[in-house]
């Protein structure tokens, strides 16, 4: 196989707070190859988010960093280049879209002027190339009449079409990686299909490999070829989706999948009590313990997964669990 | 329908329909009215439970409003055990209340900062002084016990407390007065998944336990699947399918039913190979100015002549089963 597009490994982001520094990401690997789709699941609080922050270099200033860890994207170690240079990637190689179009887009501009800028930032085309870019975009992302929307603002929009516009400036420059972080939980469900559809389809038309962040097992089922289940700042399991769905290897994976009430096919008289996982995610202050931090919600815990923290245990050829009983789950 | 006492609904809504007052035109423009629940009518039986769901700004929450009380019904009727509530004034309203709780959506901004848990839990026996004082204490501390929270979390804050312990705290409020129906608007939403399944386990523990009824209002097909007895799908205000949980989830009727589960992501091999995307592009009418005849017609992938010229009223295709439809009435199956 070749070198992959994006390489992480072994990351470990430190935030300062109060009492003390908290790893919230704690020993992270994985792998992106061009034109793949990734998905982060868990919890909020787990650490999916502050991944995508640390790749793109956007960590809270004088609060987190990247303590240890490579992050190689196409043959560049992004965390020793200059800022200049990571503000040549963001926006251009790599972007981001976010969980609220309603307040991530500017709203004294224009969407055409929004679309535009980065354009013109990052390929330094002309005010009427790059506005004409903008129909042209606004078209592909498939908002209707795009020639007279273009001017509109974003109060102008619903909340589907704000999303849309945000995809419309990722894609802006033909990324080779979208970072996608929960990018319909703030919207209806069948508007979340049409933004799904859309999303897929650009994946196939342009090659970009997208990650995405979510805590709905079915965006992922719909969505990803391989997922990274994060729990407290650790990579609990990660693999194909649909392996690890037909067999989690860790009881958090485990719970995650049968914590939600699934529509199935046919629905029947009987209603199984839910699953729990009891508890919640750990304060920042445990992270970074040598136990396993699950231990605390797990129904199989035993005196080993509170003295050490579990390695990786590997399934067939890239099913990973962090989990000492994995062989039992 | 029968008279029979048994089989009567605990809540009885007719023909409810809540409107809103919107200023246009300058000064002495004629003030035009937003209809954001047209004329819906729906009963729950005793100990039951009935799912509103529907997409945003389908009119579900202000429906649920309206039956408490919290917002003004325009016209419409709310039986509440033989109770005419829509009618009640001052202290028998006030009283009547006491039979219909409610549980928010958001449990950061419905619990007051200030108060200790519980004095939360306990306000509402204060404020209807039914109970004498010395026997209140005692009922919170059942109450907590019922919602799984410890006898020593009484002292704290609600900032002290997760996501779901406070919507917890919320539960036991709802539940301080013995009510009959509690509206849950949209319980879990704001929560994590994993804490979801604790709170929807825990409100059908207490469902058979002290034989609730709950009007859910939810987005979540999902959670409304696992809760309920009985759905009623809205849309721009109006009812548009309404059925008990088996027919309507395992033979939905109506083209928007059917986008909306065709929509949800599923972990289910089978269903995803199974169920056809349903595309409903575009967006929903101007609610100020909406079309003479269906509704969803300019959404709808099969929408016909008459759709767009006349509206369908809600007609049974069983005794469980009523949909809003002309080519459902025409023909008694699913149009696609």
């Amino acid at each position: 196989m070749s070198e992959p597009l994006l390489k992480v490994q072994n990351l470990r982001i430190e935030l300062s707070l109060r009492d003390g520094i908290a790893p919230v990401i704690d020993d992270l690997s994985f792998e992106l190859g061009a034109g793949e789709s990734i998905s982060f699941v868990g919890e909020s609080g787990c650490g999916k988010s502050m991944t995508a922050l640390g790749i793109m270099g956007l960590l809270p200033e004088k609060v987190g960093r990247i303590a240890s860890g490579t992050i190689t994207f196409d043959g560049e170690e992004l965390t020793t280049v200059t800022q200049k240079r990571l503000r040549a990637i963001r926006g251009n190689e790599i972007s981001m879209i976010f969980q609220e179009p309603m307040t991530s887009l500017n709203p004294v501009y224009t969407v055409g002027e929004q679309i535009a800028e980065v354009l013109r930032a990052h390929q330094g085309l002309s005010k009427a190339a790059a506005w004409n870019n903008a129909i042209e975009l606004l078209d592909a992302v498939r908002i209707p009449n795009a020639k007279r929307r273009v001017s509109d603002y974003p109060f102008q929009m619903s909340g589907g079409q704000r999303q849309r516009v945000m995809i419309a400036i990722a894609l802006a420059c033909e990324p080779k990686i979208l970072i996608a972080d929960e990018p319909t939980t703030a919207l209806d469900v069948t508007v979340q299909a049409e933004i799904f559809d859309l999303l897929n389809e650009l994946k196939r038309q342009t090659g970009t490999a997208i990650i995405m962040i979510t805590h709905d097992m079915g965006a992922v089922a719909e969505m990803a070829e391989r997922m990274i289940v994060m729990y407290a700042g650790r990579n609990a399991e990660q693999g194909p989706v649909e392996q690890i769905i037909d067999h989690p290897r860790h009881p958090y994976t485990k719970g995650l999948i049968s914590c939600v009430p699934h529509i199935m096919a046919t629905l029947n008289d009987e209603r199984h009590e839910l699953t729990e996982i009891a508890g919640i995610v750990p304060p920042l202050r445990e992270f970074g313990k040598d136990r396993c931090l699950f231990a605390s919600r797990c129904n199989m815990v035993s005196q080993q997964c509170l003295d050490k923290r579990p390695p990786e245990a590997i399934f067939g050829d890239s099913q990973r669990s962090a989990c000492w009983h994995a062989e039992a789950v | 329908m029968t008279d029979d006492t048994q089989n009567k609904p605990l809540l009885d809504v007719q023909n409810l329909t809540v409107r809103f007052a919107i200023k246009r035109g300058g000064l002495f423009g004629k003030a035009k009215y937003l209809y954001a629940v047209d004329d819906i009518s729906f009963q729950i039986k005793r100990g039951e439970t009935l799912a509103i769901v529907g997409e945003s700004g389908s009119g579900k929450t202000t429906a649920a409003l309206a039956v408490a009380r919290l917002v003004n019904a325009y016209k419409g009727r709310v039986d509440l055990d033989d109770t005419d509530f829509l009618s009640l004034q001052d202290e028998d309203l006030r009283q009547a209340r006491s039979k219909m709780q409610f549980i928010f959506q958001d449990p950061y901004s419905s619990l007051n900062p200030r108060i200790r848990a519980e004095k939360i839990v306990r306000e509402p026996l204060d404020n209807l002084d039914t109970v004498p004082n010395e026997e209140r204490q005692e009922i919170v501390d059942k109450l907590f016990e019922a919602v799984g929270l410890h006898p020593e979390q009484q002292r704290l804050f609600p900032h002290q407390f997760s996501g779901g312990q406070r919507q917890r705290i919320g539960i036991a409020r709802a539940l301080a007065t013995q009510p009959d129906l509690i509206i849950c608007d949209e319980p879990v939403s704001a929560l994590d998944v994993a804490v979801q399944a604790q709170i929807l386990n825990l409100l059908r523990k207490l469902q058979a336990d002290f034989g609730l009824t709950f009007l859910f209002i939810s987005h979540d097909l999902g959670v409304v699947q696992h809760m309920c007895d009985t759905i009623a799908v809205m849309y721009m205000g109006k009812i548009v399918e309404y059925g008990d949980r088996k027919s309507l989830f395992n033979n939905p009727l109506h083209p928007y039913t059917k986008a909306l589960l065709s929509a949800v992501p599923s972990v289910d091999k089978k269903r995803r190979a199974e169920t056809k995307r349903i595309l409903i592009p575009g967006d929903p009418p101007d609610p100020l100015d909406l079309p003479k005849g269906c509704r969803f017609a300019n959404r709808c992938p099969v929408a016909q002549d008459r759709c767009r010229s006349e509206q369908p009223n809600l007609n049974e295709v069983t005794q469980a089963h009523s949909v809003a439809c002309h080519l459902v009435n025409e023909t008694g199956i699913a149009p696609i």
